[in-house]
């Protein structure tokens, strides 16, 4: 069952229109940001990438949108807001590095502004351990934003692990996109 | 013949969500060539009772990989009680022990007997009255195949045990997790808890009474504790950084944990009486998933301390911290037999992720799964089967395979993935 992404406009429609959960649990969803699907009538449906008010685009390459960085820009979040990592490794790569740039100069003239960095890792390996891996991750974008002379206090880092893939099913395009760090405002 | 009267004591389990979920159910995916041929024959007055408790009986024992049943098809006959077995008609199928019984509705609930028969050595082995309150079937049933696995193998039978389980739908932000207890057989699930938020790691208290589990409702994660018939909870701890991996000591007061509130994951030991913490590993790597070993007096955890995870021992009496494992680059999520010889692992071979078996005398490691990605092994009670989580097509489902590696069996789900097993200690 591979999962299609989706128009984003549809996404945002589910973000807000809370499907029940699977059929026989009738479970307790308070419905918050997140919206919740049925996964066993369409497999199809699910969003890969981040949708509703909390997440922003998740895709494209990271230099495109930092074009004409200004006081202006500065006070806007930036779009992009998602780095992908290497396999086992939580260096910040060259490519994401104006990424990072742009939250750090955003942050530095928003001091009021908080994110938190969300570490993510592919589903290889054991829960825990990838729980650790995510928040190395998340740890050094952190770093490196504190390097940039963004404020401790403006930053914290929760660690999925493994557990929030942004796509589903097995092999390198899978796990290349969920291996990942958000920029959460 | 005498038969042992014994009531069967019927217990009431309530849960907060009493709504139970759909089944898992069972594919037997690998069957032991040593195992030994049963026949169980339906009971008798049994036609028309909620469940079949023959086969009940006939799949606990099947599923144990000790057992190969005969098919009922070539029963051409159905004694109910010992007194009729013609032994030459059961040799003549190569059936080595046969079981029979009668079931009765009474006004409280069922009565069953059953009586186990040797067939080569032509004599019953054993034969109870079993009393059933309420409309328990499936519980006297399992506790029925306990009798007569533990009178044939000599090992204590876990078909009365539970499995709690986690349960995952959807991708990204929208997701839903669901935490579920179910027989050991993947039956009559229940429901614990759900959230929009990730759920992982649950572990029994020794009393099978309890679960610690990590979630993420808050947004962030943290250990909560919950009685399991009441559904009464706590939040055990909310440090910052990663509250995980909860592994409960056999004595039931302490958990061992991992937080990252100093820096990068550490092992800690947590108080349940008065929630203080105390540290136990402290280096620049990641220290997780520790377990206890069965006389309590080790920790085994997993670490990146050499560059890649491996396998550790803390002693409780020393302090030491002994490396385990040798063999490959991925050596993860350990947890000891019942007995405290052997270790079950996570192992990165050639194929993939494995569960893994390494003698603790000689230290050598044999891969027991077929499957490739295999996570969050959990070792039954009796030290037979081990249960973990892998991958069938793009679902997770929960496997086991025997401690021997002869037999295996597969739990898939309908609905979702399921992950993270936890194997109940014994319940009675």
């Amino acid at each position: 069952m591979q999962l299609k992404p989706l128009a984003r406009s549809l996404a945002a429609a589910l973000s807000i229109v809370v499907i029940a959960g699977c059929s026989s649990t009738g479970g307790t969803q308070d419905g918050d940001s997140y919206g919740s699907q049925n996964g066993t009538t369409t497999g199809s449906s699910t969003a890969g990438t981040g949708t509703g008010s909390q997440y922003g685009s998740t895709t494209g390459s990271g230099s495109g949108s930092g074009a004409g960085y200004g006081q202006q820009a500065d006070s806007r979040i930036p779009e992009v807001r998602t780095i992908y990592f290497d396999y086992d490794r939580d260096t910040i790569k060259s490519e994401y590095e104006s990424v990072v740039m742009a939250h750090a100069r955003y942050l530095r003239a928003n001091p009021n502004a908080q994110v938190v960095l969300h570490g993510h890792t592919d589903e290889r390996g054991t829960r825990e351990y990838n729980m650790a891996l995510g928040e190395r991750r998340a740890g050094s974008v952190e770093r490196f934003l504190n390097i940039q002379g963004v404020s401790s206090a403006q930053m914290s880092v929760v660690s999925y692990g493994e557990e929030r893939p942004a796509v589903n099913g097995q092999g390198e395009s899978a796990y290349s996109q969920n291996r990942r760090v958000v920029f959460n405002y | 013949m005498q038969s042992l009267s014994k009531v069967w004591l019927f217990c009431v389990l309530l849960f907060v969500s009493s709504v139970a979920s759909a089944n898992l159910t069972i594919e037997i995916t690998r069957g032991s060539d040593q195992a030994l041929p049963i026949g169980v024959v339906p009971f008798a007055g049994s036609e028309g009772m909620p469940e079949d408790i023959a086969q009940i009986v006939q799949d606990d024992l099947e599923r144990s990989g000790y057992f190969a049943p005969l098919a009922r098809s070539a029963m051409f006959e159905q004694p109910s009680q010992s007194g009729n077995v013609q032994f030459g008609t059961w040799r003549s199928l190569d059936v080595r022990y046969l079981v029979v019984g009668r079931a009765e509705q009474t006004a409280g609930g069922f009565e069953l007997q059953f009586e186990l028969m040797d067939i080569s050595g032509q004599r019953r082995m054993i034969g109870e009255t079993v009393t059933v309150r309420g409309n328990d079937l499936r519980g006297a049933a399992h506790y029925i195949s306990d009798q007569i696995f533990e009178e044939i193998t000599g090992i204590r039978g876990a078909f009365s045990t539970k499995i709690a389980y986690v349960t995952a739908q959807g991708v990204g932000d929208n997701m839903q997790f669901g935490l579920y207890v179910a027989d050991a057989d993947g039956r009559r699930s229940e429901q614990v808890l759900t959230s929009n938020e990730p759920i992982m790691s649950p572990s029994w208290s020794p009393d099978g009474t309890k679960l610690a589990y990590v979630s993420f409702e808050t947004e962030r994660p943290a250990i909560y504790i919950q009685d399991v018939a009441t559904g009464q909870r706590v939040m055990a701890t909310s440090f910052d950084g990663i509250n995980g991996a909860p592994a409960w000591s056999p004595e039931g007061r302490r958990i061992a944990m991992s937080l990252s509130k100093d820096g990068q994951p550490e092992i800690y030991i947590m108080d349940v009486a008065n929630r203080s913490v105390e540290r136990i590993t402290n280096n620049s790597s990641i220290d997780t998933e520790p377990a206890w070993s069965p006389d309590g007096q080790s920790l085994l955890f997993t670490s990146d301390r050499s560059g890649g995870p491996q396998l550790y021992q803390y002693s409780m009496a020393s302090g030491e911290e002994k490396r385990l494992t040798f063999t490959g680059n991925y050596n993860a999520r350990g947890r000891y037999s019942p007995d405290g010889e052997q270790i079950f692992l996570i192992h990165h071979s050639g194929r993939g992720y494995q569960v893994a078996k390494q003698d603790l005398s000689n230290d050598r490691l044999v891969v027991l799964s077929e499957s490739t990605r295999d996570e969050s092994p959990s070792v039954a009670p009796n030290g037979t089967m081990v249960i973990f989580a892998t991958q069938q097509g793009n679902s997770g489902v929960l496997s086991a395979v025997s401690a021997d590696g002869r037999s295996s069996f597969r739990l898939p789900s309908a609905q979702g993935d399921v992950r993270d097993p936890a194997w109940s200690p014994f319940l009675n």
